[in-house]
């Protein structure tokens, strides 16, 4: 039943996606790729289509992940799961809102889980560069060559223009990058 | 996104104050989901009660919605295109540097403590051990027991400051 699965995995996603819209891409990577419901490339896709376009980056993935699995009510299922848990728990803590956040047991709590999200987004991020540099069970020359470029173009950026580098542009730079590097090669 | 929520809420229809913006702000930190959900819920329901917090949750997420299902009608036949597939390939690399950057800043502003650092490391290892060794720990029971770890030292440092 495959509503039932994109509900519960968006859900999941909603319910432990603590520290910001990138911290909850290795949930996500995670059930989507469990369930097999899109390819690794397919899913880095996606992610830059969220960054580019306005919205959360993790209601983005799930309206796509759903449309893509289960067409209009897919989409409708799963956006609706992954905002569910922070709906309902801004709800419950509402009258309690500044309690809740100086709670040394709450604290104490939110920092285990932001270690182990930075601990998560740092393995996915790794495995997502490695993948990137491998294609075909052999090193992509050119992905490589282009990583570095775009790591210091991204990281060079602002000491040297005084200001940073969206990741828009970040991603338009890639684009072109791309298509002229496999272009021609 | 915090400073376009701002400007809406606070100083344009003064729907809730700069106090209980900043208030939220750390909330929404605090609390799973992004940051837009969390304050379009709260100021709905101050404003409207239930009615209103879904309301306005669902006018947060609606614009979004429709572009990224518009996209998702067509990306795959967009890719077919050499030159589309040629960028897409380029764009997967910058993916993964800005998520690297993400994990970078989430390690910046972490307390340097041991706790903390050896829950990450734990994680860490955790996360490329399920992916390259097919070791089956699911991200949830290394998210609870992180925050099981850290509720239990402050229990057994009973009134010790933080852990």
């Amino acid at each position: 039943m495959i509503l039932l699965e994109l509900f519960l995995g968006f859900l999941q996603v909603g319910c432990f996606s603590f520290g910001g819209g990138y911290a909850a891409i290795a949930l996500i990577r995670e059930v989507v790729l469990s369930y097999g419901w899109l390819s690794e490339d397919m899913l880095s896709y996606i992610i830059a289509v969220s960054e580019s376009t306005p919205g959360p980056v993790m209601v983005n993935l799930a309206t796509y992940v759903g449309g893509s699995q289960a067409g209009v009510l897919g989409a409708v299922v799963a956006t609706l799961a992954v905002v569910l848990p922070s709906f309902c728990i801004i709800l419950a803590l509402m009258a309690v809102l500044r309690r809740f956040v100086s709670n040394p047991w709450v604290k104490a709590a939110m920092i285990g889980l932001k270690a182990c999200v930075t601990g998560m987004i740092l393995a996915t991020a790794l495995e997502m560069v490695l993948a990137n540099a491998v294609t075909n069970g052999s090193a992509d020359m050119i992905a490589i060559a282009l990583t570095l470029a775009l790591t210091g173009l991204y990281y060079g950026f602002r000491p040297l223009f005084k200001r940073k580098l969206s990741p828009i542009a970040l991603i338009a730079v890639s684009a072109v990058l791309g298509a002229a590097a496999y272009g021609i090669c | 996104m915090i400073s376009l929520v701002e400007d809406v809420c606070v100083e344009r229809r003064h729907w809730i104050t700069q106090e209980e913006m900043d208030d939220l702000v750390v909330v929404a930190e605090s609390t799973p989901g992004p940051i837009a959900i969390n304050c379009a819920t709260f100021v709905g329901s101050r404003l409207g009660g239930l009615l209103g917090a879904l309301i306005a949750t669902f006018g947060m997420v609606l614009p979004s919605f429709l572009v990224i299902f518009a996209v998702s009608r067509f990306l795959d036949r967009f890719l077919e295109i050499q030159i589309i597939a040629n960028a897409f390939r380029g764009i997967k690399l910058a993916v993964g540097i800005l998520i690297l950057d993400a994990g970078r800043k989430l390690f910046l502003r972490l307390p340097k403590k041991p706790l903390p650092l050896m829950i990450l490391f734990v994680s860490l290892a955790g996360t490329l051990a399920m992916h390259y060794f097919a070791l089956r720990i699911s991200s949830v029971v290394l998210l609870l027991a992180a925050a099981g770890t850290c509720l239990l030292v402050r229990t057994i440092r009973k009134g010790g400051g933080r852990p």
